[in-house]
């Protein structure tokens, strides 16, 4: 586990913990994990046993009110992995815990019963129901919940007007634009009150502009609302713009855990330096990452910042002094920043950008 | 499809590698060395070992059939199959004589049935307005009163009665069976269900007649089974297709929802699947019509009875009123279903006021129960009055038909002639006056060649059971029968298919007219042929080109249309000709779409060689026929119904092995696009 981790999660107070999980396609799948066959690469095991990993002994645990992100190109196993936290794919074997109920070894009642309640799931491709209102496929949640048609229209308005649909209650999905049909998604994914939120690359098929509404639309719900979420994306931009950690995949196996600065800054190896090199560093990088052990002869007069300040941010003050920036975490000096530490971020990305 | 396997690529300087198979003849060069020493053969022994028995010689194979037959109707009594199927027949003809009574025959004491025209007339159209809007209920109450007063009354009450409960209980039985095959996760389900209905579709309809009267007697009884029998398909299918296609992406987002699996059908997969389950209900409903009017065979009541016995007496007016009833009928049936889903639609999505429509409903509820009222209590509102309409229909009919085939008699006889003489006769020489071990040897081969090794084993079985049941030259005489008539459909499909996936007008243009042609019952072809042609082969023939060019038709447009746009450009910016385009890039492309229509032509010119038995197409459909009609005949009829199979299932697994690069697979993916054009 990550250092970083154990400092967001608290022994047994996770809302989300995910131990060794695998999930193996194909006939006797269930029999590799375990024998060493499952070391193989995914081409060594697909050639010997007919079988596909879609996800390969992942751990990782997600604290209340956390955005945990994960992310990986496609066919990294990302998808396979959302949906095995509800076993919407049945996992073939490891640990799954939410909010304190056993994923894995639930009965079917059992299972319904934390899809209903505790854990929600947005799809890229919204999965709305096309034969039924914007009010009733919000509502549908809690319909096969058993919730009575009055009480339940009535939370769904509520959570239509939450999303910003107020006025298409009772349109069908193929009248509203992604964007909008998108927000159906969320709004009946949040209907049923769960306390943990799973999106499935649910901003992949919008445009641009639109994708970035939704994903300042999430940024609001959560502070709103507080819960915690987990978002597949392929898109590093989002990842870093959402995520309080990020997970990043590849061939089903977890390459770093991480926050977005140490995405960047450290990446765990080439294969992530590699897709966070077109980064803007200076967006994500922190004053923690550019600057160096406090020397005897230090100005003191810079400017004071934590190390937890983005570098961009920290740019226009520290540049204007003719002082380096002092680091100070705590009421301790903790680094120096010179000016050309800075630019070297700054200059560096518009190299690459260029 | 070879083009698609490339090969490894040479390395730079390398010689190009040598043709990786030694040259061959193509296939067609081949088949016409087979058929040119078949010829040869023939030429030297012609007219010997052909089979040919007289017609009222039986064969001792036959006369078991019949044997066991009449130990079938002795053993009544105590079999319990039997048994079980005559008390299932007692029940739908106890079903079917209520709803007669009710409908359409005195209700003893009564002189009249229970309610009279005028009820039922205002009831029909009632229900089209509740279900489908005021246009299809003018539209049905125009054909109910079009029923009285062409004198036809009864028969088309009957009709709609064995039509009704056919359809009633192939839905009952038919859609547990669709959900089934939409819902099930084991594929051996999916295919074994699939591969009945294949089975099913490919018999022609007059197969299911004979063992159905054995084991459930003639009449209304044999009528609904047979009907229900052939209506089951569609429904399974397409219900079971659109249930299973319904949108993986929103089946998940409501399992994720935590709904049960009975919530999953009810509420997410019934009601996505619903536009398709009513395409599927439509079709099973136009099964059950145009199998009701075959069943006037086995003497089941309805509209099909007098053109039968018309057909019987070559009369073409007699025949023709009636027949334009069937077809007012099955447009009035496909409109009103098709009208009631758009509707049904509409008020899903509120499109609709709901407290007018009550009203409007509930008012014009009363108009219907004070019909009904008035036609039981006035004998004129229940009793259609005479008119004199059918008859003179029929007599100006006969007027015209005698005209024009007095006028075009020398085009229709050269037509005839033309084909007769050159393509009818000498295929029909060398197919049936070959000696049968010749004929069979040359089929096999010409199996090989075509369909390779996996068109062996069926053809053998096939030529095998042909010459078991003893009707081999009759069966020869079928088979080229449907032979010319699956070439000229082909003739027609190509034309008519690239000239419609080619020009959007005419495709706008064409459409709507073969999709009338296809729901109008087989039997209805054969009145205008038996008048331009007279009753000869012939007529069988043509007639069964008409109904097999619809589908045909379709089927080539939408493969040619099907012909990815890229691939046209990039052929036109290479300089094609428009012809070019046609028979390089087009057809080609299309070639499965070809297989596949030549396949459904030949079998629904197979069907009409045979309805066509009793107008002078004679071999199998009137060995039929006879034994229908004859006692001491049905042995050889059955032999006859079996050998039709037979002969479908050769020529339909010959062209699946030939066709088997594109295989017609079960792969639900594939299907849509030909079942659609299939119309079933």
């Amino acid at each position: 586990m990550n250092e970083r981790s154990e400092r967001t999660v608290q022994n047994g107070d996770a809302a989300l913990s995910v131990k060794n999980l695998w999930k193996i396609f194909g006939r006797g799948a269930d029999r590799i994990v375990g024998t060493p066959d499952a070391e193989l690469s995914r081409a060594e095991l697909k050639e010997k046993s007919g079988c596909v990993v879609g996800v390969r002994d992942v751990s990782f645990e997600v604290a209340p009110g956390e955005v945990f992100v994960v992310m990986g190109l496609s066919g990294s196993g990302k998808s396979t992995l959302v949906r095995c936290l509800t076993r919407l794919i049945e996992p073939t074997s490891g640990e799954i815990v939410v909010d304190g109920h056993d994923v894995v070894s639930a009965s079917e009642a059992e299972l319904r019963e934390l899809r209903r309640t505790h854990a929600s799931m947005v799809f890229q491709h919204f999965g709305l129901l096309p034969h039924r209102q914007v009010i009733d496929n919000v509502a549908y949640g809690l319909e096969v919940r058993g919730v009575g048609k009055k009480e339940r229209r009535a939370k769904a308005e509520e959570i239509v007007g939450l999303v910003g649909l107020s006025g298409y209650e009772r349109s069908y999905p193929d009248q509203l634009s992604g964007g909008m049909q998108q927000r159906v998604g969320l709004a009946r994914a949040l209907a049923s009150d769960p306390s943990l939120l799973l999106f499935d690359e649910p901003f992949s098929a919008l445009d641009p502009l639109i994708r970035r509404d939704m994903q300042n639309e999430v940024i609001r719900l959560h502070r709103e609302l507080g819960k915690t979420m987990v978002f597949i994306t392929h898109d590093l931009q989002e990842a870093l713009k959402l995520g309080d950690r990020i997970l990043i995949m590849r061939d089903g196996a977890v390459v770093q855990i991480g926050t977005p600065d140490e995405v960047v800054g450290a990446p765990a190896d080439d294969y992530v330096k590699d897709f966070t090199s077109e980064v803007p560093r200076s967006h994500v990088l922190t004053l923690k990452w550019v600057m160096r052990d406090p020397r005897p002869g230090d100005s003191t007069d810079g400017p004071v910042m934590s190390s937890d300040t983005v570098v961009r941010r920290a740019a226009q003050a520290a540049l204007a002094s003719e002082h380096p920036v002092r680091v100070v975490d705590d009421g301790q000096l903790v680094g120096i920043v010179d000016d050309d530490a800075i630019l070297r971020v700054v200059v560096a990305e518009e190299e690459v950008s260029a | 499809m070879t083009a698609t396997i490339a090969p490894p690529r040479p390395q730079a300087g390398a010689e190009p590698p040598p043709p990786s198979e030694p040259r061959s003849l193509p296939r067609w060069a081949w088949a016409l060395v087979v058929i040119g020493v078949w010829i040869v053969v023939w030429a030297l022994t012609k007219g010997t070992d052909t089979l040919e028995i007289p017609v009222r010689v039986h064969t001792e194979v036959q006369q078991q059939l019949t044997d066991f037959r009449d130990s079938v109707l002795a053993s009544r009594d105590t079999n319990p199959l039997i048994q079980f199927t005559y008390s299932l027949g007692g029940w739908f003809t106890d079903v079917v004589d209520w709803a007669q009574r009710m409908i359409s025959i005195p209700d003893f004491p009564r002189p009249v049935p229970q309610i009279g025209w005028l009820g039922v007339t205002a009831i029909a159209t009632w229900i089209g307005l509740a279900v489908a809007g005021w246009r299809i209920a003018l539209l049905v109450g125009a054909s109910f009163v079009s029923f009285g007063l062409f004198g036809y009354w009864s028969d088309s009450m009957d009709l709609l009665i064995v039509t009704f409960v056919a359809v009633v209980f192939s839905v009952l039985i038919g859609m547990p069976l669709a959900v089934w095959l939409g819902t099930s996760r084991r594929p051996w389900v999916v295919s074994m269900i699939n591969t009945l209905l294949d089975i099913f579709q490919t018999m022609p309809t007059f197969v299911y007649l004979l063992p159905i009267v054995l084991f459930f007697g003639i009449g209304a009884s044999a009528a609904v089974v047979c009907t229900l029998i052939y209506a089951l398909p569609p429904i399974i299918r397409v219900a079971g297709h659109g249930i299973r296609n319904v949108s993986p992406t929103t089946i998940e987002a409501t399992d994720a929802a935590g709904q049960t699996s009975f919530q999953r059908l009810r509420k997410v997969q019934l009601p996505m699947a619903r536009k398709t389950i009513v395409v599927g209900l439509n079709q099973t409903i136009m099964a059950a019509l145009s199998m009701a009017t075959i069943a006037a065979y086995v003497d089941g009541p309805g509209l099909g009875k007098p053109v039968l016995s018309a057909l019987f007496k070559n009369d073409v007016g007699g025949a023709f009123v009636p027949g334009m009833l069937i077809v007012v009928m099955a447009v009035m049936l496909d409109r009103t279903t098709t009208a009631a889903s758009e509707a049904s639609e509409r008020a899903a999505r509120g499109q609709v006021d709901l407290r007018l429509r009550r009203i409007v409903l509930a008012v014009t509820a009363v108009g219907a129960l004070v019909a009904v009222w008035a036609s039981r209590t006035y004998i004129s509102l229940a009793e259609f009055p005479e008119t004199s309409w059918g008859p003179t229909l029929a007599g100006w009919v006969d007027d015209f038909t005698e005209w024009f085939t007095d006028t075009f008699r020398g085009a229709t006889d050269w037509f005839k002639n033309l084909i007769s003489d050159y393509l009818l006769n000498p295929l029909q020489s060398l197919i049936a006056e070959s000696p049968w071990y010749v004929t069979a040897t040359a089929i096999l081969l010409l199996a090989f060649v075509f369909g390779r090794a996996r068109a062996l084993l069926p053809t053998v079985i096939c030529l095998a059971g042909l010459r078991y049941f003893g009707l081999w030259h009759d069966s020869m005489i079928t088979l080229t029968m449907t032979l010319v008539g699956t070439l000229l459909v082909m003739i027609l499909a190509v034309v008519f298919g690239v000239w419609m996936a080619r020009r959007a007008s005419v495709d706008l243009m064409l459409r709507p007219v073969l999709d009338a042609g296809q729901t109008i019952p087989p039997f209805v072809y054969l009145i205008p042929m038996l008048a331009l042609f007279g009753p000869t082969r012939f007529t069988a023939i043509v007639a069964g080109v008409v109904y097999a060019a619809p589908v045909a038709i379709k089927l080539v447009a939408d493969g040619v249309r099907g012909v990815s746009p890229t691939t046209l450009e990039a052929s036109r910016s290479t300089g094609a000709t428009t012809w070019q385009e046609i028979t390089k890039v087009q057809l080609p492309m299309s070639r499965s779409s070809l297989v596949l229509a030549a396949n459904q032509g030949l079998l629904y010119v197979l069907a009409m060689a045979v309805i066509g038995g009793m107008v002078g197409a004679g071999a199998l459909g009137y060995d039929v026929v006879l034994g229908f009609s004859r006692s001491e005949e049905w042995g050889k009829g059955a032999a006859a119904g079996i050998s039709i199979v037979l002969i479908g299932i050769m020529v339909d697994r010959i062209c699946r092995a030939a066709a088997h690069d594109e295989a017609v697979t079960h792969d639900a993916t594939r299907r849509p696009r030909w079942r659609a054009a299939l119309g079933g």
